[in-house]
């Protein structure tokens, strides 16, 4: 296990509740999570499994029926659940910790260039030069580095003008620009048609390696997750199930979840096979496991109570009673 | 200035032709076909039947509609619409006289509107709910409501004749010279000519009329910066730039802001039109010599050519505006010029 | 039938739509029952010399006016001619309206152009500026405020119907470039009528409010409704010479006015909340 002077990110029995008409929605339940320095980590789970709202709490940026119930979430030493709004302005959000957003297409703001847009996270995200001016070249550089052609002239244009895969590229350089510890890509790709996805997945790899910078990848895809990220933590209905290295989790995955998720994935020989049971409503979440309902080794006490999180093999954990058993 | 935001405005320039052609011809149509006797209409009720058979040889109301409608269509590109029955004037002329009074009501209006409307409704979305908010939504629904003339004469009854702390009526003091005329709106000239005794009364004399004309469409500006705000607001790239950590003012002033505009500056062309329609009615109760109390002096004269011209202008105006309008749009949202 | 049951719920939880519902009740109950609820319900055209501008009393609960009538009573009949005008002057305008929209909205040819730029040279004129100058062209009367208001009116049922007429084929359950036939308009009334209906509800609704303020408009300038026609707009008119000692004259018609119009616009917006299509779909 590495040092804890390493950890750039830690979350630790992060709760989460929304407050609707309809009743709470219990969308995180003591999730625990964390980053090193230099690490590329993925969450991945289905839609509705809670990562939007775990990257979303870490940012606090959560819409207004949210409540955080419990938890603690550190960033380089500090408590930024006890930080004011300012100052996670003025330190964390788009300086410690920037985001690819999600979608390219709406991401954006439509009626301004993208040259106003960069010149503004430049401006007010660390982007100035000794002299104090705002450092124009360095981001002429990054756009380059993010392959965009002769990015001046891009500058001067609006979003629309621009495809999916350049917008996403240009919200990766926009992201990388303030010297980032930590990059959160929400579903950075999701949008994107597969060619496309492959470019930016590579771009993005190459361009981590190079600056040492850590990435949270979130993502309901197993396969784009394994082709960018060191570990994975896997997600289901609010809990966090299982947090191991991809190679071993691919091989010997602990959690029966994450066992059916990995078979349900389309083999080459065409076979798809659905988890089955369905998706519980969070409004009235599962006593215990929440994957109980569904799980095929389920006991009176994966009914009762929530599993902690057990080290099965060093940095392999997993939530479970029942872990299933390692093939060797 | 940009290529694609030229031949926006070409296009749009181009598609209003037709429409400016369409009113003349709709005018003209309804002039002519509803009247059992367009030319008894145009002559007045006082005429003898000699002077409406005068006037049926003068416009040849006796020829088929098309000869007719290029006639018509002949006078006008000439400016020539025909004689007032009241002012004994050409109507043309009356127009262009009457025309600054009436610029200068709507365009105080719309500032104010605007002024008033745009932070108003910003807040109100910003604090959703609050008592604000709910108190602005029960006024924004009562300006629509509202008659403006009974407004007015409500206004009136209690600023002019209780409390007498504003005028009654007119543009300007009966004891004031207007200011020597360069744009003809009295408040800008006085301004120009640093005429400080006419500026005063001018602007004294604004305040109801300006405050009543501005109401319903102040309701209207609230309301649509209210939804246009609160919808921008769940817009992904306003998460993005929170998310970011961009100053929340920098947010909300620069870059929500001018998307949440685009709903309300759609908005302004209609309002133009309800503006100028309320000038009619405004310019009636507060006595104020524009277009619309020229169009009232008509009605109880039944001066129908004045009425014909005052309709056309209107149309004219409001055309042009919501043309203003929609390339001012293509300015602040560039998606709109390529579509 | 549960779904009408359901949509009552949900309408009488509405403060808005509901508390405007009731006005409109009202307007109904006094417009119907006029003659037993005014006090004096001679004073439509009887005149009075010797009771002129009477401040409200117990004897005129709202004064009387310079012909020594009893306001209240006026009043009262007074919702009569502002129903009529409104009721047939947006049925009119829905019964040209809305077929035009929908053909507009339907089909995709030079016709459809046709009727939305027609539409569209209607709209180019002020409302109020255009009924003025039709109202003259048929001299003043509430049957030209009528047809007037019919005549400038329609291009709104026009222009929404066609608007989501082409919403709904985008959604494209509707493949329809089909020769104009028996079989296009058999889709028309009953596939794509049943779901634009909610909007030409809210519309009428709001319709009916802004008529009624138009209406009162045009009277108020004279081109409308005349003396001695218990008009709303037509008194206030006539109470102007009477300011500021008979207050009472100018207020309460346009007080009448307020309510009512608020009445329409508070149902308007209320229904659009009920029946707004992504909500309807839950009970349909």
């Amino acid at each position: 296990m590495t040092g804890s002077n390493d950890r750039l990110l830690e979350v630790n029995d992060l709760t989460v509740h929304f407050h609707t008409d309809r009743g709470v929605v219990q969308a995180l339940d003591r999730v625990q999570l964390f980053v090193d320095r230099g690490e590329v980590v993925g969450l991945i789970g289905e839609s509705g499994s809670g990562k939007t709202t775990a990257t979303r709490s870490v940012l606090r940026i959560l819409p207004p029926s949210a409540r955080i119930a419990g938890g603690r979430i550190r960033f380089d030493g500090r408590n930024l659940l006890t930080m004011s709004e300012k100052e996670l302005n003025a330190t964390v959000r788009g300086r410690g910790i920037s985001l690819v957003p999600q979608d390219p297409f709406n991401s954006l703001n439509p009626v301004f260039t993208v040259g106003t847009q960069v010149r503004d996270i430049l401006k007010w995200k660390g982007g100035r030069g000794p002299s104090g001016s705002i450092e124009m070249e360095r981001a002429l550089d990054m756009l380059r580095e993010v392959q965009i052609p002769s990015p001046w002239e891009q500058l001067k244009r609006y979003p629309h003008q621009f495809s999916g895969g350049q917008r996403q590229r240009l919200m990766i350089a926009m992201a990388l620009l303030p010297r980032p510890g930590l990059v959160i890509a929400d579903e950075c790709t999701t949008a994107l048609d597969v060619t496309v996805e492959a470019q930016i997945l590579a771009l993005l790899r190459g361009l981590v390696r190079e600056m040492n910078v850590s990435v949270l990848f979130i993502t309901h895809d197993l396969g784009v997750a394994s082709q960018i990220c060191r570990r994975i933590v896997v997600m289901y209905a609010g809990q966090d199930m299982e947090d191991a290295p991809s190679e071993r989790l691919f091989e010997r995955p602990g959690h029966p979840y994450t066992r059916e998720l990995l078979e349900s994935l389309p083999t080459p020989g065409g076979d798809i096979r659905d988890i089955p049971g369905e998706v519980p409503s969070l409004l009235r979440p599962p006593e215990g496991c929440r994957f109980h309902p569904r799980c095929p080794s389920a006991s009176a006490d994966c009914r009762r109570k929530r599993p902690e999180k057990v080290e099965i093999e060093p940095g392999h954990w997993v939530r479970c009673f029942h872990p299933v058993e390692s093939q060797p | 200035m940009n290529r694609s935001l030229l031949i926006y405005a070409c296009k749009r320039v181009v598609y209003a032709v037709p429409t400016i052609l369409g009113l003349l011809v709709l005018v003209f149509v309804i002039s002519r076909v509803i009247p059992a006797d367009p030319a008894a209409l145009v002559a007045g009720e006082m005429a003898t039947p000699q002077q409406v058979e005068a006037l049926r040889k003068q416009y040849r109301f006796d020829e088929p509609l098309p000869v007719q409608l290029v006639l018509y269509l002949k006078r006008l590109a000439k400016g020539d619409m025909g004689k007032s029955l009241y002012s004994g004037r050409k109507v043309f002329d009356d127009l262009v006289d009457r025309f600054p009074a009436t610029l200068e009501l709507t365009l105080v209006s719309m500032v104010l509107s605007i002024l008033i409307g745009v932070p108003l409704g910003i807040l109100a979305a910003l604090k959703r709910n609050s008592v604000l908010d709910h108190l602005l939504r029960g006024v924004t629904v009562a300006g629509l409501a509202i008659a403006s003339f009974w407004l007015g004469i409500m206004l009136q009854l209690f600023f002019s004749m209780w409390l007498g702390i504003t005028p009654l009526g007119g543009r300007i003091g009966m004891s004031v010279d207007p200011p020597a005329s360069i744009t003809g709106m009295y408040i800008l000239d006085a301004l120009l000519t640093l005429n400080g005794r006419a500026l005063w009364s001018a602007a004294v004399h604004m305040i109801l009329p300006s405050l009543t004309l501005a109401f319903a469409s102040f309701a209207t500006i609230t309301r649509f910066t209210r939804s246009g705000v609160l919808d921008v607001v769940q817009q992904d790239f306003i998460t993005y730039e929170r998310a970011m950590g961009l100053p929340p003012r920098l947010v909300i002033y620069k870059y929500l802001l001018r998307n949440a505009i685009i709903a309300t500056v759609t908005q302004i062309g209609l309002l133009f039109g309800l503006l100028l329609a309320g000038t009619v009615v405004i310019e009636t109760v507060f006595d104020w010599p524009g277009l619309g109390l020229y169009a009232f002096n008509a009605i109880v004269l039944s001066d129908y050519q004045a009425i014909l011209g005052v309709t056309l202008l209107a149309g004219i105006a409001y055309v042009t505006v919501n043309l203003l309008v929609d390339i001012a749009l293509s300015l602040i949202d560039p998606r709109k010029a390529e579509t | 039938m549960k779904g009408f049951r359901l949509a009552w719920k949900k309408f009488t939880r509405d403060r808005l739509a509901f508390t405007g519902f009731v006005i409109i009740f009202v307007l109904l109950l006094a417009a119907l029952f006029a003659p037993v609820l005014a006090p004096y319900p001679e004073d439509t055209f009887q005149i009075h010399p010797a009771d002129r501008l009477q401040p409200p009393s117990a004897e005129h609960l709202l004064g009387t006016d310079s012909m020594g009538r009893d306001i209240l009573s006026r009043l009262l009949f007074g919702t009569r001619v502002t129903l009529v005008i409104a009721v047939i002057a947006v049925g009119v305008s829905l019964l040209i309206g809305v077929p035009l929209g929908l053909v507009a909205g339907y089909f995709e040819n030079l016709f459809s152009e046709g009727i939305m730029r027609v539409a569209d040279i209607f709209l180019s004129i002020p409302q109020v500026i255009l009924a003025i100058f039709l109202a003259q062209s048929f001299r003043p009367s509430i049957r030209s405020v009528i047809l007037a208001l019919s005549i400038t009116y329609w291009p709104w049922f026009t222009r929404i119907v066609y608007a989501e007429t082409r919403a709904l084929k985008k959604r494209a359950f509707l493949e329809a470039t089909e020769a104009v036939g028996a079989g296009s308009l058999r889709t028309i009334v009953l596939h794509v009528l049943p779901n634009v209906s909610s909007s030409i509800i809210v519309r009428s609704s709001i319709g009916m409010g802004f008529t009624i303020l138009t209406a009162a408009t045009l009277g108020f300038l004279g081109v409308g409704a005349q003396p001695p026609t218990p008009e709303w707009g037509v008194t206030i008119a006539e109470s102007r010479q009477f300011l500021p000692d008979a207050w009472w004259y100018a207020t309460f018609p346009g007080l009448a006015i307020f309510i009512v119009v608020m009445g329409f616009n508070m149902l308007g917006d209320g229904l659009r909340d009920i029946l707004d299509p992504r909500i309807r779909r839950g009970f349909d």
